[in-house]
């Protein structure tokens, strides 16, 4: 009888969620689900685009990544800080107002020490509620890239979150979850319906919306589940289970773009590929020559020179890569033309190079490649390794997860490691302060100019825009002089569509579900 | 019976320490978690203040007692991933992974049984070389590439089935389930049938074996001779006798299954336990995988213990040599 009961009410539920009335709904997949709701706890480019359907940012980008007003209206920069004038009239999902007093309490809090945020955010010293729909942010010196900071810095409700008592992010040596980790309140255009993490989560349109009717999105509900195996990922698209997959394999794009219905779309990323040289060390760990080659700049050229970019391109990357001798992508300011267009290849001049460097037979070093984090990453790094053989550079390659490469990375424990680098900011600083720097907590190359040391400081705080821009240029061609890294190429980011949806893509991989049109 | 009982109690505890110390002391090789929880742009300062407050630089000895403590306290911690009590999640998790591996131990013992009659019985047919010839893919294909397989037959091109999840599920109290509605059963078959192959077929092969042994038995002898139906003696006689030795291999499989379901439900998004095991491994989630790991050796234990505790039972030989 009960059983029979609960059968009846599933098929109530089976023929209410079918689309008996228009309804779009949109059903996607990809690797990995967000970690979390909490909007200031992981700084992770899945949790950043779940949350961004419900959660907004004062400053946002289209999918073009220019700057865009969202939560504020406009901004400007004075002496000391920026002024943000707040956009009226707009409601969290519970109902209550969006004010400045809320703007202020979610810095603070993405400035909590729990917070993934705080690093982002460090220059801001104090804020000040001018009105309620003005606040001012104080700032460490000129901030000239405030804005361009904030783009994933999501605003939160006051109020909701002092009655939820999640008034700082999850911590991790905490023993309770806290309520924002699978609730949400934010401003955006949808609103959670439900979530399981790993398996579903709904979204439905929010009426209320402040910019309903300023976009051309139709959607009117999310469905989200993702599928960690790739082959399953691209089964459920050609299946017609999911509309959309943001990941598809590099290798399956020939297969949906041959399927009837289905396209592909595909846009040059920001991240770049490059091997790291430590130039740093006195003597190379795992080399059997004498001292460091790396330390000659003649060896760093000759290291360039040995790789072949277009046959990269052409036999890994199946024509999917952009070869590049700039560890920075077009699309961040700082990015030329001419500093991005790839060295040629030469093995002789590399070989001559060497034996001018004092290395005429060469030397031998390991490479650290993770295996699981970048396109085709290990068969990029297979390539290299036969590559430099040709200039008797013997390369032994180590291959191994993320999270075991990268630590090799942060703890200075490698001579010759493949690292991506992505800018969020869309503004050299950020290459600089982590790549460059004598001091970047990235810089494992060990790659230490004066001037290039002096013009990070400096555009930190230059808000003359012609000046600050000439000063990223002079920086860049030094770094192009002294070669510190071997770059390879800018990955290309594919995503698989069904032909009765229209998403646009965008060069930072995130989906924005306000611009998706269901036909 | 008592002590006997008490003894196996000790050792099973023994061997529950040493199984969690040696898959603790195995974290160490993983990686680095900390990686996995910050930003890129976290600094170099943040990343060991995070590596202190978890206390991953501790000694490995003292970290070890610190979790085998916790646990004794019921206390898995939070996941590093998605910062949620391991236990909820596992809780959670149970569920469907219990209910794959009750459907797919159903569909290995129903078709091992019946198929390995067949082909114990007719030993000679076309029928019985072409199952024992397809049933070899069963044992030599992995996992992954049958379930891959089925996929690509069943959903792409017949669309006959979903390719992944599970769907249709109803909250019946805690217990999440998907085993009373049609959408539950049709996105459960093909992970069922992708699990339960590799038991199938050591199944099948063990009642063929046992079947052909005990047709050549002096009893089956003596009873054809009295006259008896072929079916009597098939069935009441032969596969009575055979039963035996298949419902201990079965027993001691239930453990497999659920270890096996690792791979099975990352490639089907299942979303039980195996799922989220490899899900925690990608990221070096501590938590979850010395919890996860205590859970399957604990599952072994116990059945291993219950298995003993039938034979002391069954068998007076055990009893007697003490």
């Amino acid at each position: 009888m009960h059983v029979k009961h609960l059968l009846t009410a599933s098929v109530l539920t089976l023929s209410a969620a079918s689309p008996a009335f228009a309804e779009n709904v949109l059903r996607w997949t990809s690797q990995g689900d967000a970690l979390t709701l909490d909007p200031h706890s992981q700084n992770e480019a899945p949790t950043i685009a779940m949350n961004g359907q419900m959660y907004e940012t004062l400053v946002t980008r289209d999918a073009d990544l220019v700057l865009h007003p969202e939560l504020a209206e406009s901004w400007e920069a004075g002496a000391d800080g920026w002024t943000f004038n707040l956009r009226k009239g707009v409601k969290f999902h519970d109902g209550s107002d969006f004010t400045a007093e809320d703007v202020v309490f979610s810095f603070e809090r993405a400035k909590h020490e729990a917070s993934d945020y705080k690093e982002q955010i460090k220059s801001i010293t104090s804020m000040e509620i001018v009105d309620d729909h003005t606040v001012k942010m104080m700032t460490d010196g000129v901030n000239p890239i405030l804005p361009n900071q904030l783009t994933s810095l999501y605003i939160m409700d006051k109020g909701w979150a002092e009655a939820n008592d999640v008034l700082v992010p999850q911590d991790y040596a905490a023993k309770e979850e806290n309520f924002a980790v699978r609730n949400a309140n934010g401003t955006g255009p949808f609103v959670l319906e439900s979530r399981a993490p790993d398996e579903m989560t709904v979204l439905t349109r929010n009426a209320d919306w402040w910019g309903e009717g300023m976009f051309p999105g139709n959607v009117d509900k999310i469905e989200y589940r993702p599928i960690s195996n790739a082959a399953t990922r691209v089964a459920a698209l050609l299946s017609g289970e999911v509309d959309f997959v943001l990941d598809p394999p590099l290798q399956d794009l020939k297969r949906i773009e041959a399927t009837d219905g289905l396209t592909v779309k595909t846009a040059a990323q920001i991240r770049s590929i490059f091997f790291g040289m430590d130039q740093g060390v006195d003597k190379l760990r795992t080399s059997d020559a004498e001292g460091n080659p790396f330390k000659d700049v003649r060896v760093r050229e000759a290291m360039n020179l040995a790789i072949d970019r277009e046959a990269i391109k052409r036999v890994v990357m199946e024509g999917l890569a952009f070869p590049t001798s700039m560890i920075t992508s077009p699309g961040v300011l700082g990015n030329t033309p001419e500093n991005d267009a790839p060295v040629g290849t030469d093995p002789e001049r590399a070989k001559a190079l060497l034996a001018e460097a004092g290395y005429p037979d060469g030397f031998s070093v390991r490479l650290d490649c993770p295996n699981d984090r970048y396109n085709n990453d290990e068969k990029i790094c297979q390539a290299a390794v036969s590559m430099y053989a040709r200039i008797g550079v013997t390369v032994n390659l180590d291959a191994i997860p993320k999270s075991q490469h990268f630590p090799k990375i942060q703890n200075r424990e490698t001579d010759f490691y493949m690292l991506g680098w992505g800018v969020p900011t869309l503004d050299s600083h950020y290459v600089f302060s982590y790549l460059l720097d004598s001091e970047g907590s990235w810089n494992a190359a060990g790659y230490n100019n004066a001037r290039v040391n002096e013009i990070t400081t400096d555009i930190a705080t230059e808000i003359d825009a012609a000046k600050r821009t000439s000063m990223i240029e002079e920086a860049w061609t030094l770094v192009q002089a002294d070669m510190p890294y071997v770059p390879i190429h800018h990955q290309v980011l594919a995503w698989g569509l069904a032909a009765s949806v229209d998403i646009p893509i965008a060069a930072d991989d995130a989906f924005r579900p306000r611009f998706a049109v269901m036909k | 019976m008592i002590s006997f009982i008490a003894k196996r109690l000790a050792q099973s505890v023994l061997v529950m320490a040493i199984v969690s110390a040696v898959s603790f002391s195995l974290f160490n090789f993983v990686g680095d978690p900390v990686n996995n929880m910050v930003g890129q742009d976290a600094t170099r300062e943040q990343r060991l203040e995070i590596r202190d407050k978890l206390g991953l630089d501790d000694p490995i000895l003292t970290q070890y007692s610190r979790f085998v403590g916790n646990i004794l306290q019921a206390d898995f911690g939070l996941s590093y991933r998605i910062k949620r009590p391991v236990d909820d999640l596992i809780a959670e998790r149970l569920p469907a992974t219990l209910e794959l591996v009750f459907v797919s131990a159903i569909i290995s013992l129903f078709f091992g049984i019946v198929l390995g009659i067949y082909t114990g019985i007719k030993r000679n047919s076309w029928g019985s070389r072409i199952i024992l010839s397809t049933s070899l893919a069963g044992v030599s294909l992995p996992t992954f590439v049958i379930g891959i397989a089925l996929i690509y037959v069943f959903a792409v091109h017949l669309r006959w089935l979903p390719s992944s999840g599970r769907g249709g599920v109803v909250e019946l109290g805690w217990w999440k389930t998907s085993l009373i509605t049609l959408e539950g059963w049709r996105s459960i078959i093909l992970p069922a049938i992708t699990l339960s192959l590799f038991q199938l077929t050591l199944i099948l092969r063990l009642v063929r074996a046992e079947m052909l042994e005990v047709m050549r038995t002096d009893y089956i002898k003596f009873a054809r001779a009295r006259g008896l139906s072929e079916r009597a003696i098939n069935f009441r006689h032969a596969l009575r006798n055979t039963l035996v030795p298949v419902i201990t291999i079965i027993g001691l499989n239930i453990g497999g299954l659920v270890a096996f379901s690792v791979v099975t439900e990352t490639v089907f998004q299942w979303p039980g336990t195996g799922l989220m095991f490899i899900q925690a491994v990608n990221f070096v989630d501590v938590p979850i995988m010395a919890a996860y790991l205590v859970f399957v050796a604990l599952l072994f234990v116990v059945i291993n213990l219950i298995v003993d505790i039938l034979y002391f039972v069954v068998d007076p030989r055990i009893r007697l040599g003490g």
